[in-house]
Protein backbone atom coordinates (compact mmCIF):
# COMPACT_ATOMS: atom_id res chain seq x y z
CA UNK A 1 0.00 0.00 0.00
CA UNK A 2 1.22 3.47 -0.83
CA UNK A 3 1.30 5.84 1.88
CA UNK A 4 -1.27 8.58 2.51
CA UNK A 5 1.35 11.83 1.70
CA UNK A 6 1.92 10.01 -1.80
CA UNK A 7 -0.95 9.34 -3.42
CA UNK A 8 -1.11 12.38 -5.56
CA UNK A 9 0.09 11.69 -8.99
CA UNK A 10 2.16 13.63 -11.15
CA UNK A 11 0.16 16.21 -13.46
CA UNK A 12 2.59 14.98 -16.84
CA UNK A 13 1.15 10.82 -15.63
CA UNK A 14 -2.26 12.35 -14.88
CA UNK A 15 -2.50 13.65 -18.66
CA UNK A 16 -0.65 10.88 -20.25
CA UNK A 17 -3.26 8.52 -18.29
CA UNK A 18 -6.20 10.55 -18.92
CA UNK A 19 -4.85 11.00 -23.32
CA UNK A 20 -4.41 7.22 -23.21
CA UNK A 21 -7.94 6.59 -22.22
CA UNK A 22 -9.28 8.84 -24.06
CA UNK A 23 -7.90 7.53 -27.06
CA UNK A 24 -9.53 4.38 -26.42
CA UNK A 25 -13.23 5.38 -26.63
CA UNK A 26 -13.51 8.66 -28.27
CA UNK A 27 -13.04 6.32 -31.99
CA UNK A 28 -15.67 4.49 -30.33
CA UNK A 29 -17.91 7.71 -30.10
CA UNK A 30 -17.49 8.45 -32.97
CA UNK A 31 -19.68 5.70 -34.41
CA UNK A 32 -22.62 6.75 -32.41
CA UNK A 33 -22.13 10.36 -34.37
CA UNK A 34 -21.90 8.67 -37.51
CA UNK A 35 -25.28 6.81 -37.19
CA UNK A 36 -27.15 9.68 -37.20
CA UNK A 37 -25.44 11.57 -40.44
CA UNK A 38 -27.34 12.30 -42.90
CA UNK A 39 -24.55 12.10 -45.82
CA UNK A 40 -24.68 8.82 -47.62
CA UNK A 41 -21.91 8.51 -49.97
CA UNK A 42 -18.85 9.42 -47.74
CA UNK A 43 -17.44 9.53 -44.39
CA UNK A 44 -17.89 13.31 -44.30
CA UNK A 45 -16.97 15.94 -41.19
CA UNK A 46 -18.27 17.48 -39.60
CA UNK A 47 -22.05 15.52 -40.23
CA UNK A 48 -23.77 17.90 -42.59
CA UNK A 49 -26.78 17.06 -40.83
CA UNK A 50 -28.65 14.81 -38.58
CA UNK A 51 -31.43 12.42 -39.10
CA UNK A 52 -33.44 9.37 -37.66
CA UNK A 53 -34.12 7.74 -41.01
CA UNK A 54 -31.13 5.02 -41.18
CA UNK A 55 -33.01 3.71 -38.26
CA UNK A 56 -36.04 2.90 -39.86
CA UNK A 57 -33.84 1.65 -43.38
CA UNK A 58 -31.75 -0.63 -41.12
CA UNK A 59 -35.13 -1.88 -39.58
CA UNK A 60 -36.60 -3.20 -42.79
CA UNK A 61 -33.51 -5.06 -43.89
CA UNK A 62 -33.90 -8.64 -44.04
CA UNK A 63 -30.37 -9.44 -44.48
CA UNK A 64 -29.25 -7.12 -41.07
CA UNK A 65 -32.17 -9.72 -39.22
CA UNK A 66 -31.11 -12.81 -40.83
CA UNK A 67 -27.09 -12.07 -40.54
CA UNK A 68 -28.85 -10.97 -36.19
CA UNK A 69 -30.36 -14.23 -35.94
CA UNK A 70 -27.95 -16.78 -37.06
CA UNK A 71 -25.37 -14.63 -34.63
CA UNK A 72 -27.39 -14.86 -31.35
CA UNK A 73 -28.29 -18.93 -31.98
CA UNK A 74 -24.38 -19.61 -33.00
CA UNK A 75 -23.38 -17.58 -29.60
CA UNK A 76 -26.51 -19.03 -27.39
CA UNK A 77 -25.30 -22.56 -28.44
CA UNK A 78 -21.39 -22.46 -28.67
CA UNK A 79 -21.93 -20.68 -24.69
CA UNK A 80 -23.81 -23.38 -23.67
CA UNK A 81 -21.39 -26.03 -25.33
CA UNK A 82 -18.24 -23.96 -23.24
CA UNK A 83 -20.04 -23.72 -19.99
CA UNK A 84 -20.21 -27.07 -20.10
CA UNK A 85 -16.70 -27.95 -20.93
CA UNK A 86 -15.17 -25.38 -19.35
CA UNK A 87 -16.52 -25.87 -15.85
CA UNK A 88 -15.92 -29.65 -15.89
CA UNK A 89 -12.25 -28.43 -17.09
CA UNK A 90 -11.83 -25.77 -14.18
CA UNK A 91 -13.55 -28.79 -11.52
CA UNK A 92 -10.80 -31.54 -12.75
CA UNK A 93 -8.04 -28.85 -12.78
CA UNK A 94 -8.83 -26.92 -9.45
CA UNK A 95 -9.55 -30.17 -7.49
CA UNK A 96 -6.80 -32.57 -8.07
CA UNK A 97 -2.92 -33.02 -9.02
CA UNK A 98 -2.56 -35.47 -11.77
CA UNK A 99 -0.03 -35.82 -14.26
CA UNK A 100 -0.71 -33.53 -17.49
CA UNK A 101 -2.36 -30.86 -15.10
CA UNK A 102 -0.03 -28.10 -16.60
CA UNK A 103 -0.47 -29.62 -20.10
CA UNK A 104 -4.51 -29.30 -20.13
CA UNK A 105 -4.31 -25.15 -18.80
CA UNK A 106 -1.83 -25.03 -21.91
CA UNK A 107 -4.54 -26.66 -24.43
CA UNK A 108 -7.76 -25.24 -23.23
CA UNK A 109 -5.64 -21.73 -23.48
CA UNK A 110 -3.77 -22.30 -26.91
CA UNK A 111 -7.20 -21.64 -29.12
CA UNK A 112 -7.26 -18.06 -28.09
CA UNK A 113 -2.97 -18.09 -27.64
CA UNK A 114 -2.54 -18.77 -31.31
CA UNK A 115 -3.42 -16.11 -33.74
CA UNK A 116 -6.93 -16.71 -34.82
CA UNK A 117 -5.68 -17.24 -38.49
CA UNK A 118 -4.06 -20.30 -37.38
CA UNK A 119 -7.68 -21.76 -35.45
CA UNK A 120 -9.21 -21.01 -38.31
CA UNK A 121 -7.55 -22.40 -41.32
CA UNK A 122 -6.48 -25.86 -39.29
CA UNK A 123 -10.55 -26.09 -38.96
CA UNK A 124 -11.21 -25.33 -42.36
CA UNK A 125 -8.67 -27.73 -43.77
CA UNK A 126 -9.63 -30.43 -41.50
CA UNK A 127 -13.27 -29.68 -42.59
CA UNK A 128 -11.91 -30.57 -46.42
CA UNK A 129 -9.84 -33.10 -45.43
CA UNK A 130 -12.88 -34.84 -43.64
CA UNK A 131 -16.14 -33.48 -46.42
CA UNK A 132 -17.68 -31.90 -43.61
CA UNK A 133 -20.27 -29.71 -45.57
CA UNK A 134 -20.01 -25.80 -44.13
CA UNK A 135 -23.28 -24.75 -41.64
CA UNK A 136 -24.33 -23.12 -38.68
CA UNK A 137 -22.80 -25.93 -36.82
CA UNK A 138 -19.42 -26.45 -38.84
CA UNK A 139 -19.16 -22.40 -37.21
CA UNK A 140 -20.32 -23.48 -33.60
CA UNK A 141 -17.59 -26.14 -33.46
CA UNK A 142 -14.73 -23.32 -33.86
CA UNK A 143 -16.95 -20.88 -31.60
CA UNK A 144 -17.23 -23.33 -28.78
CA UNK A 145 -13.51 -24.30 -29.00
CA UNK A 146 -12.26 -20.46 -28.42
CA UNK A 147 -15.03 -20.06 -25.77
CA UNK A 148 -14.05 -22.39 -23.17
CA UNK A 149 -10.98 -20.88 -22.06
CA UNK A 150 -12.94 -17.47 -21.02
CA UNK A 151 -15.36 -19.94 -18.82
CA UNK A 152 -12.66 -22.23 -17.56
CA UNK A 153 -10.79 -18.82 -16.23
CA UNK A 154 -13.64 -17.46 -14.64
CA UNK A 155 -14.63 -21.34 -12.84
CA UNK A 156 -10.90 -22.22 -12.14
CA UNK A 157 -10.60 -18.82 -10.21
CA UNK A 158 -13.93 -19.23 -8.16
CA UNK A 159 -13.48 -22.86 -7.46
CA UNK A 160 -9.69 -21.60 -5.79
CA UNK A 161 -11.48 -19.48 -3.56
CA UNK A 162 -14.42 -22.27 -2.74
CA UNK A 163 -13.45 -24.22 0.09
CA UNK A 164 -13.29 -27.72 -0.31
CA UNK A 165 -14.09 -28.85 3.22
CA UNK A 166 -17.85 -27.22 2.25
CA UNK A 167 -18.12 -30.05 0.12
CA UNK A 168 -16.91 -32.87 2.39
CA UNK A 169 -19.25 -31.33 5.08
CA UNK A 170 -22.17 -32.19 2.69
CA UNK A 171 -20.78 -35.51 2.26
CA UNK A 172 -20.35 -36.16 5.65
CA UNK A 173 -24.17 -35.26 6.33
CA UNK A 174 -25.53 -38.05 4.20
CA UNK A 175 -25.55 -35.83 0.97
CA UNK A 176 -24.78 -37.79 -2.88
CA UNK A 177 -22.65 -36.58 -4.85
CA UNK A 178 -25.19 -35.21 -6.85
CA UNK A 179 -26.89 -34.11 -4.57
CA UNK A 180 -23.84 -31.94 -3.46
CA UNK A 181 -23.05 -30.63 -6.82
CA UNK A 182 -26.79 -29.14 -6.97
CA UNK A 183 -27.29 -27.61 -3.30
CA UNK A 184 -23.08 -26.63 -2.53
CA UNK A 185 -21.14 -26.44 -5.76
CA UNK A 186 -23.25 -24.76 -8.22
CA UNK A 187 -24.27 -22.03 -6.17
CA UNK A 188 -21.21 -21.26 -4.97
CA UNK A 189 -19.50 -21.35 -8.67
CA UNK A 190 -22.98 -20.02 -10.37
CA UNK A 191 -22.39 -16.67 -10.80
CA UNK A 192 -18.72 -16.89 -12.04
CA UNK A 193 -20.38 -19.61 -14.57
CA UNK A 194 -22.62 -17.03 -15.62
CA UNK A 195 -20.13 -13.91 -15.63
CA UNK A 196 -17.88 -16.67 -17.84
CA UNK A 197 -20.92 -17.36 -20.09
CA UNK A 198 -21.45 -14.07 -20.70
CA UNK A 199 -17.82 -13.03 -22.14
CA UNK A 200 -18.18 -16.35 -23.99
CA UNK A 201 -21.44 -14.74 -25.80
CA UNK A 202 -20.09 -11.34 -26.16
CA UNK A 203 -16.86 -13.04 -27.62
CA UNK A 204 -19.04 -15.32 -29.53
CA UNK A 205 -21.05 -12.72 -30.60
CA UNK A 206 -18.33 -10.95 -32.17
CA UNK A 207 -15.75 -13.33 -33.34
CA UNK A 208 -14.55 -12.82 -37.71
CA UNK A 209 -11.55 -14.50 -38.11
CA UNK A 210 -11.87 -17.77 -37.41
CA UNK A 211 -15.75 -17.02 -38.69
CA UNK A 212 -14.92 -16.72 -41.98
CA UNK A 213 -13.05 -19.63 -42.55
CA UNK A 214 -15.71 -21.93 -40.89
CA UNK A 215 -18.75 -20.51 -42.78
CA UNK A 216 -19.79 -21.30 -46.10
CA UNK A 217 -22.57 -19.55 -47.41
CA UNK A 218 -24.18 -18.23 -44.09
CA UNK A 219 -23.38 -14.70 -42.90
CA UNK A 220 -23.27 -13.57 -39.12
CA UNK A 221 -22.92 -9.92 -38.17
CA UNK A 222 -19.33 -9.52 -38.18
CA UNK A 223 -19.24 -11.34 -41.55
CA UNK A 224 -22.40 -9.05 -42.75
CA UNK A 225 -19.87 -6.18 -41.43
CA UNK A 226 -16.99 -6.98 -43.09
CA UNK A 227 -18.35 -7.59 -46.50
CA UNK A 228 -20.09 -3.48 -45.75
CA UNK A 229 -16.27 -2.79 -45.03
CA UNK A 230 -14.79 -4.04 -48.09
CA UNK A 231 -17.59 -3.45 -50.46
CA UNK A 232 -19.50 -0.82 -49.25
CA UNK A 233 -23.29 -0.85 -50.66
CA UNK A 234 -25.02 1.46 -48.04
CA UNK A 235 -22.73 2.95 -45.67
CA UNK A 236 -25.23 5.23 -43.23
CA UNK A 237 -26.54 1.04 -42.59
CA UNK A 238 -23.53 0.02 -41.38
CA UNK A 239 -22.99 2.64 -39.36
CA UNK A 240 -26.28 2.22 -37.27
CA UNK A 241 -25.75 -1.46 -37.08
CA UNK A 242 -22.23 -0.79 -35.90
CA UNK A 243 -23.92 1.26 -33.23
CA UNK A 244 -26.34 -1.24 -32.57
CA UNK A 245 -23.64 -3.95 -31.84
CA UNK A 246 -21.45 -1.88 -29.17
CA UNK A 247 -24.94 -1.48 -26.91
CA UNK A 248 -25.10 -5.49 -27.07
CA UNK A 249 -21.34 -6.27 -26.38
CA UNK A 250 -21.43 -3.38 -23.66
CA UNK A 251 -24.13 -5.32 -21.80
CA UNK A 252 -22.39 -8.65 -20.74
CA UNK A 253 -19.13 -6.96 -20.23
CA UNK A 254 -20.82 -4.76 -17.12
CA UNK A 255 -23.40 -8.09 -16.27
CA UNK A 256 -19.94 -10.52 -16.13
CA UNK A 257 -17.73 -7.14 -13.99
CA UNK A 258 -21.24 -6.88 -11.41
CA UNK A 259 -20.92 -10.73 -11.20
CA UNK A 260 -17.13 -10.93 -10.40
CA UNK A 261 -16.09 -7.91 -9.09
CA UNK A 262 -15.72 -9.05 -5.28
CA UNK A 263 -12.55 -10.48 -4.91
CA UNK A 264 -10.93 -12.53 -8.17
CA UNK A 265 -10.75 -9.49 -11.63
CA UNK A 266 -10.74 -12.42 -13.93
CA UNK A 267 -13.26 -11.50 -15.58
CA UNK A 268 -11.66 -10.55 -18.98
CA UNK A 269 -8.85 -12.04 -18.69
CA UNK A 270 -6.74 -13.83 -21.51
CA UNK A 271 -10.01 -12.73 -24.25
CA UNK B 1 -2.47 -35.06 5.65
CA UNK B 2 -6.12 -33.88 4.53
CA UNK B 3 -6.67 -36.51 2.07
CA UNK B 4 -5.95 -39.12 4.40
CA UNK B 5 -8.68 -38.08 6.98
CA UNK B 6 -10.90 -37.87 4.12
CA UNK B 7 -10.61 -41.26 3.73
CA UNK B 8 -10.76 -42.35 6.94
CA UNK B 9 -13.91 -40.53 7.47
CA UNK B 10 -15.69 -41.98 3.92
CA UNK B 11 -15.00 -46.04 5.33
CA UNK B 12 -16.02 -45.18 8.50
CA UNK B 13 -19.58 -43.54 7.26
CA UNK B 14 -19.61 -46.33 5.02
CA UNK B 15 -19.80 -48.70 7.89
CA UNK B 16 -22.63 -47.02 9.83
CA UNK B 17 -24.44 -46.30 6.38
CA UNK B 18 -26.70 -48.80 4.33
CA UNK B 19 -25.59 -49.13 1.07
CA UNK B 20 -27.25 -46.68 -1.17
CA UNK B 21 -29.75 -47.61 -3.14
CA UNK B 22 -30.28 -46.81 -7.03
CA UNK B 23 -28.58 -46.60 -9.97
CA UNK B 24 -27.13 -42.91 -10.26
CA UNK B 25 -26.39 -43.08 -5.99
CA UNK B 26 -24.44 -46.00 -6.35
CA UNK B 27 -22.91 -44.49 -9.34
CA UNK B 28 -22.32 -40.70 -6.77
CA UNK B 29 -20.47 -43.28 -4.34
CA UNK B 30 -18.71 -44.47 -6.92
CA UNK B 31 -16.86 -41.09 -7.87
CA UNK B 32 -16.70 -40.35 -4.31
CA UNK B 33 -14.80 -43.53 -4.12
CA UNK B 34 -12.27 -43.37 -6.54
CA UNK B 35 -10.85 -40.07 -7.30
CA UNK B 36 -9.83 -41.73 -10.58
CA UNK B 37 -13.00 -42.24 -12.12
CA UNK B 38 -14.42 -38.59 -10.51
CA UNK B 39 -11.37 -37.37 -12.96
CA UNK B 40 -11.71 -39.24 -15.59
CA UNK B 41 -16.11 -38.09 -15.87
CA UNK B 42 -14.85 -34.65 -15.50
CA UNK B 43 -11.91 -34.30 -17.73
CA UNK B 44 -13.21 -36.70 -20.32
CA UNK B 45 -15.57 -34.59 -22.75
CA UNK B 46 -13.32 -31.43 -22.63
CA UNK B 47 -10.27 -33.31 -23.30
CA UNK B 48 -12.32 -35.07 -26.26
CA UNK B 49 -13.23 -32.04 -27.87
CA UNK B 50 -10.48 -29.60 -27.29
CA UNK B 51 -8.39 -33.14 -28.57
CA UNK B 52 -9.91 -33.98 -31.66
CA UNK B 53 -11.29 -30.76 -32.98
CA UNK B 54 -8.56 -28.66 -32.40
CA UNK B 55 -5.22 -30.82 -31.79
CA UNK B 56 -6.87 -32.93 -34.89
CA UNK B 57 -7.46 -29.55 -36.74
CA UNK B 58 -3.94 -28.27 -36.38
CA UNK B 59 -2.69 -31.71 -37.04
CA UNK B 60 -4.08 -32.11 -40.20
CA UNK B 61 -2.78 -28.22 -40.91
CA UNK B 62 0.50 -28.76 -40.35
CA UNK B 63 0.33 -32.50 -42.65
CA UNK B 64 -0.64 -29.97 -45.38
CA UNK B 65 2.37 -27.96 -45.56
CA UNK B 66 4.28 -31.24 -45.97
CA UNK B 67 2.23 -32.02 -49.33
CA UNK B 68 3.20 -29.10 -52.38
CA UNK B 69 0.24 -27.84 -55.63
CA UNK B 70 1.38 -29.23 -59.42
CA UNK B 71 2.22 -26.25 -61.12
CA UNK B 72 0.75 -27.21 -64.42
CA UNK B 73 -2.96 -28.67 -63.24
CA UNK B 74 -3.30 -26.58 -59.86
CA UNK B 75 -4.43 -30.15 -57.85
CA UNK B 76 -2.41 -31.18 -54.61
CA UNK B 77 -0.16 -33.45 -54.91
CA UNK B 78 -0.18 -35.83 -52.13
CA UNK B 79 3.35 -36.88 -51.31
CA UNK B 80 5.69 -35.62 -48.42
CA UNK B 81 8.32 -32.83 -49.45
CA UNK B 82 9.65 -29.82 -48.10
CA UNK B 83 9.30 -28.10 -51.42
CA UNK B 84 6.32 -25.33 -50.01
CA UNK B 85 8.32 -24.63 -47.48
CA UNK B 86 11.21 -23.52 -49.65
CA UNK B 87 8.89 -21.38 -51.37
CA UNK B 88 8.51 -19.38 -48.47
CA UNK B 89 12.14 -18.21 -48.85
CA UNK B 90 11.51 -16.91 -52.47
CA UNK B 91 11.84 -12.79 -52.33
CA UNK B 92 8.26 -11.50 -52.61
CA UNK B 93 6.99 -14.16 -49.50
CA UNK B 94 10.54 -13.38 -47.54
CA UNK B 95 9.14 -9.76 -47.76
CA UNK B 96 5.97 -10.56 -46.55
CA UNK B 97 7.21 -12.34 -43.63
CA UNK B 98 9.73 -9.45 -42.96
CA UNK B 99 7.09 -6.59 -43.31
CA UNK B 100 4.91 -8.29 -40.64
CA UNK B 101 7.64 -9.09 -38.21
CA UNK B 102 8.81 -5.10 -38.38
CA UNK B 103 4.75 -4.33 -37.55
CA UNK B 104 4.29 -6.49 -35.08
CA UNK B 105 7.61 -4.92 -33.37
CA UNK B 106 6.94 -1.57 -34.07
CA UNK B 107 3.32 -1.87 -32.81
CA UNK B 108 4.30 -4.12 -29.57
CA UNK B 109 7.01 -0.66 -28.79
CA UNK B 110 4.40 2.03 -29.28
CA UNK B 111 1.46 0.02 -27.88
CA UNK B 112 4.02 -0.51 -24.25
CA UNK B 113 4.35 3.41 -24.23
CA UNK B 114 1.22 4.15 -24.83
CA UNK B 115 -0.08 1.70 -21.96
CA UNK B 116 2.60 2.50 -19.33
CA UNK B 117 1.00 5.20 -18.03
CA UNK B 118 -2.55 3.93 -17.60
CA UNK B 119 -1.43 0.84 -16.34
CA UNK B 120 0.75 2.93 -13.97
CA UNK B 121 -1.88 5.24 -12.62
CA UNK B 122 -4.45 2.47 -12.63
CA UNK B 123 -1.73 0.30 -9.98
CA UNK B 124 -0.76 3.15 -8.46
CA UNK B 125 -2.75 6.06 -7.72
CA UNK B 126 -6.27 5.14 -8.63
CA UNK B 127 -8.22 3.87 -5.54
CA UNK B 128 -11.89 3.02 -4.94
CA UNK B 129 -14.33 4.01 -7.69
CA UNK B 130 -11.58 5.33 -9.91
CA UNK B 131 -9.95 2.28 -9.81
CA UNK B 132 -13.18 0.68 -11.13
CA UNK B 133 -13.51 3.33 -13.52
CA UNK B 134 -9.84 2.99 -14.76
CA UNK B 135 -10.46 -0.88 -15.09
CA UNK B 136 -13.61 -0.58 -17.21
CA UNK B 137 -12.09 1.85 -19.43
CA UNK B 138 -9.65 -1.07 -20.46
CA UNK B 139 -12.07 -3.60 -20.42
CA UNK B 140 -14.95 -1.88 -22.58
CA UNK B 141 -12.66 -1.24 -25.79
CA UNK B 142 -10.86 -4.50 -25.05
CA UNK B 143 -14.50 -6.00 -25.55
CA UNK B 144 -16.38 -4.22 -28.18
CA UNK B 145 -16.16 -5.36 -31.48
CA UNK B 146 -13.46 -5.63 -33.27
CA UNK B 147 -15.00 -4.39 -36.18
CA UNK B 148 -16.58 -1.86 -35.13
CA UNK B 149 -13.17 -0.59 -33.98
CA UNK B 150 -11.54 -1.22 -37.28
CA UNK B 151 -14.50 0.31 -38.93
CA UNK B 152 -14.16 3.50 -36.86
CA UNK B 153 -10.85 3.78 -37.68
CA UNK B 154 -11.57 3.87 -41.27
CA UNK B 155 -14.12 6.77 -40.55
CA UNK B 156 -11.32 8.48 -38.44
CA UNK B 157 -8.62 8.30 -41.44
CA UNK B 158 -10.44 8.55 -44.59
CA UNK B 159 -9.51 11.67 -46.37
CA UNK B 160 -12.81 13.76 -46.16
CA UNK B 161 -12.54 12.18 -41.91
CA UNK B 162 -12.31 13.88 -38.33
CA UNK B 163 -8.65 13.94 -38.52
CA UNK B 164 -8.03 15.51 -41.73
CA UNK B 165 -10.72 18.04 -40.80
CA UNK B 166 -8.72 18.68 -37.00
CA UNK B 167 -5.48 19.06 -38.98
CA UNK B 168 -7.19 21.59 -41.03
CA UNK B 169 -8.75 23.46 -38.18
CA UNK B 170 -5.50 23.80 -36.17
CA UNK B 171 -4.21 25.01 -39.59
CA UNK B 172 -1.41 21.50 -39.64
CA UNK B 173 -2.09 20.81 -42.85
CA UNK B 174 1.40 21.04 -44.02
CA UNK B 175 2.43 18.78 -41.51
CA UNK B 176 -0.14 15.59 -42.78
CA UNK B 177 0.82 16.35 -46.35
CA UNK B 178 4.47 15.90 -45.17
CA UNK B 179 3.97 12.95 -43.20
CA UNK B 180 2.20 10.99 -45.78
CA UNK B 181 4.49 12.29 -48.79
CA UNK B 182 7.21 10.13 -46.53
CA UNK B 183 8.37 7.01 -49.00
CA UNK B 184 6.80 3.58 -47.93
CA UNK B 185 5.42 4.27 -44.98
CA UNK B 186 2.90 7.35 -46.67
CA UNK B 187 0.24 7.28 -49.00
CA UNK B 188 -2.60 8.82 -50.79
CA UNK B 189 -4.43 9.29 -47.52
CA UNK B 190 -3.51 7.93 -44.03
CA UNK B 191 -6.11 5.02 -44.33
CA UNK B 192 -4.42 3.64 -47.12
CA UNK B 193 -0.74 4.60 -45.69
CA UNK B 194 1.41 1.96 -42.86
CA UNK B 195 0.82 4.63 -40.61
CA UNK B 196 -2.89 4.24 -40.58
CA UNK B 197 -2.28 0.11 -40.71
CA UNK B 198 -0.02 0.61 -37.64
CA UNK B 199 -2.28 3.33 -36.08
CA UNK B 200 -5.23 1.21 -36.39
CA UNK B 201 -2.84 -2.12 -34.72
CA UNK B 202 -2.15 -0.12 -31.60
CA UNK B 203 -4.96 0.57 -31.26
CA UNK B 204 -6.90 -2.21 -31.03
CA UNK B 205 -4.14 -4.32 -29.22
CA UNK B 206 -3.69 -1.50 -26.76
CA UNK B 207 -6.24 -2.99 -23.57
CA UNK B 208 -3.92 -6.80 -23.97
CA UNK B 209 -1.08 -4.69 -22.82
CA UNK B 210 -2.46 -2.56 -20.45
CA UNK B 211 -3.73 -5.62 -18.39
CA UNK B 212 -0.84 -7.83 -17.59
CA UNK B 213 0.83 -4.64 -17.37
CA UNK B 214 -0.97 -3.16 -14.43
CA UNK B 215 -0.73 -6.51 -12.91
CA UNK B 216 3.50 -6.52 -12.81
CA UNK B 217 3.13 -2.63 -11.51
CA UNK B 218 0.40 -3.57 -8.67
CA UNK B 219 3.07 -6.16 -6.96
CA UNK B 220 6.10 -3.28 -6.96
CA UNK B 221 6.06 -2.56 -3.55
CA UNK B 222 5.79 1.40 -2.80
CA UNK B 223 8.08 1.55 -0.11
CA UNK B 224 11.18 -0.28 -2.67
CA UNK B 225 9.77 3.31 -4.73
CA UNK B 226 10.16 5.82 -1.49
CA UNK B 227 13.36 4.14 -0.85
CA UNK B 228 14.84 4.67 -4.60
CA UNK B 229 13.45 9.07 -3.81
CA UNK B 230 15.02 8.64 -0.22
CA UNK B 231 18.42 7.59 -1.29
CA UNK B 232 18.41 10.72 -3.51
CA UNK B 233 17.00 9.29 -6.56
CA UNK B 234 15.49 11.81 -9.26
CA UNK B 235 11.87 10.33 -10.85
CA UNK B 236 13.79 9.74 -13.71
CA UNK B 237 16.21 7.27 -12.05
CA UNK B 238 13.96 5.91 -9.89
CA UNK B 239 11.77 4.80 -12.87
CA UNK B 240 14.61 3.76 -15.10
CA UNK B 241 16.27 1.69 -12.34
CA UNK B 242 13.59 0.19 -9.95
CA UNK B 243 10.55 0.84 -11.68
CA UNK B 244 10.74 0.06 -15.32
CA UNK B 245 13.44 -3.54 -14.15
CA UNK B 246 10.42 -4.53 -11.98
CA UNK B 247 7.47 -4.27 -14.43
CA UNK B 248 9.61 -6.02 -17.42
CA UNK B 249 7.76 -9.47 -17.11
CA UNK B 250 4.16 -7.32 -17.32
CA UNK B 251 5.72 -5.76 -20.16
CA UNK B 252 6.84 -8.65 -21.94
CA UNK B 253 3.45 -10.90 -21.05
CA UNK B 254 1.28 -7.66 -22.54
CA UNK B 255 3.67 -7.71 -25.90
CA UNK B 256 2.85 -11.35 -26.43
CA UNK B 257 -0.32 -10.67 -27.08
CA UNK B 258 0.59 -7.48 -28.72
CA UNK B 259 2.94 -9.87 -31.26
CA UNK B 260 1.35 -12.99 -31.64
CA UNK B 261 -2.14 -10.79 -32.60
CA UNK B 262 -0.39 -8.51 -35.03
CA UNK B 263 1.45 -11.69 -36.62
CA UNK B 264 -2.07 -13.08 -37.61
CA UNK B 265 -4.80 -10.41 -38.01
CA UNK B 266 -5.60 -9.86 -41.86
CA UNK B 267 -8.44 -7.79 -41.64
CA UNK B 268 -6.92 -4.81 -40.27
CA UNK B 269 -3.97 -4.62 -43.46
CA UNK B 270 -6.97 -5.40 -45.74
CA UNK B 271 -9.30 -2.72 -44.66
CA UNK B 272 -6.81 -0.10 -43.71
CA UNK B 273 -3.95 -0.19 -45.34
CA UNK B 274 -1.37 -0.60 -48.48
CA UNK B 275 -2.18 -3.02 -51.19
CA UNK B 276 1.30 -4.71 -50.04
CA UNK B 277 0.64 -8.08 -47.90
CA UNK B 278 0.96 -9.34 -44.53
CA UNK B 279 1.42 -12.91 -43.50
CA UNK B 280 -2.10 -13.15 -42.63
CA UNK B 281 -3.35 -12.10 -45.84
CA UNK B 282 -0.87 -14.44 -47.78
CA UNK B 283 -2.32 -16.94 -45.74
CA UNK B 284 -6.20 -15.80 -46.89
CA UNK B 285 -4.95 -15.26 -50.38
CA UNK B 286 -3.27 -18.94 -50.94
CA UNK B 287 -6.06 -20.91 -49.42
CA UNK B 288 -8.94 -18.97 -50.99
CA UNK B 289 -8.49 -17.64 -54.26
CA UNK B 290 -5.39 -19.45 -55.26
CA UNK B 291 -6.77 -22.99 -53.64
CA UNK B 292 -2.54 -23.38 -52.75
CA UNK B 293 -3.32 -24.19 -48.98
CA UNK B 294 -0.22 -26.17 -48.58
CA UNK B 295 1.72 -23.04 -48.86
CA UNK B 296 -1.21 -21.37 -46.65
CA UNK B 297 -0.51 -24.04 -44.32
CA UNK B 298 3.41 -23.42 -44.70
CA UNK B 299 2.78 -19.89 -44.00
CA UNK B 300 0.79 -20.63 -41.12
CA UNK B 301 3.82 -22.24 -39.48
CA UNK B 302 5.81 -19.31 -39.30
CA UNK B 303 3.81 -17.04 -36.90
CA UNK B 304 3.59 -20.52 -35.08
CA UNK B 305 7.64 -20.66 -34.99
CA UNK B 306 8.27 -17.42 -34.55
CA UNK B 307 5.37 -17.34 -31.45
CA UNK B 308 6.66 -20.48 -29.76
CA UNK B 309 10.57 -18.80 -29.93
CA UNK B 310 8.86 -16.03 -28.81
CA UNK B 311 7.54 -17.64 -25.62
CA UNK B 312 10.30 -19.41 -24.61
CA UNK B 313 12.08 -16.31 -24.22
CA UNK B 314 9.22 -15.39 -22.61
CA UNK B 315 9.28 -17.52 -19.52
CA UNK B 316 13.05 -17.46 -19.24
CA UNK B 317 11.82 -13.88 -18.23
CA UNK B 318 9.35 -14.64 -15.94
CA UNK B 319 6.40 -13.15 -17.80
CA UNK B 320 4.32 -16.13 -17.47
CA UNK B 321 3.67 -15.12 -13.78
CA UNK B 322 2.16 -11.38 -15.10
CA UNK B 323 -0.30 -13.14 -16.89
Amino acid sequence: MPSERNTKAPMGLKIAAVGGLLFLHLPILLIFVYAFTTEEKSYQWPPPGFTLKWFGVTWNRPDVWEALYLSLQVAAISTVIAIVLGSLCAAAVARSQFFGREAISLLVILPIALPGIITGIALRSAFSLGEIPYSMWTIILGHATFCVVVVYNNAVARFRRTSASLIEASMDLGANGFQTLRHIILPNIGTALLAGGMLAFALSFDEVIVTTFTAGQQATLPIWMLEELVRPRQRPVTNVVAMVVVLVTFLPILGAYYLTRDGDRIAGQGK
Amino acid sequence: MSATITSATVTSAAAILPPRAGLLARFSDLLWRRPSVLLAVLLGPPLLWLGIVYLGSLAALLAQSFFSIDEFSGLIRYQLTLKTYGELFHPANLDIIVRTLLMAASVTVASAIVAFPIAYYAARYARGRWKAFFYLGVMLPLWSSYLVKVYAWKLILAKEGILTWAFAKVGLMPVLDAVLSIPVIGGNSLSVSYIGTFLVFVYVWLPYMILPMQAALERVPASLLEASADQGAVPSQTLRHVLLPLALPGVVAGSIFTFSLTLGDYIIPQIIGSSRLFIGQAVYAHQGTAGNIPLAAAFTVVPVVIMGFYLWGAKRMGAFDAL
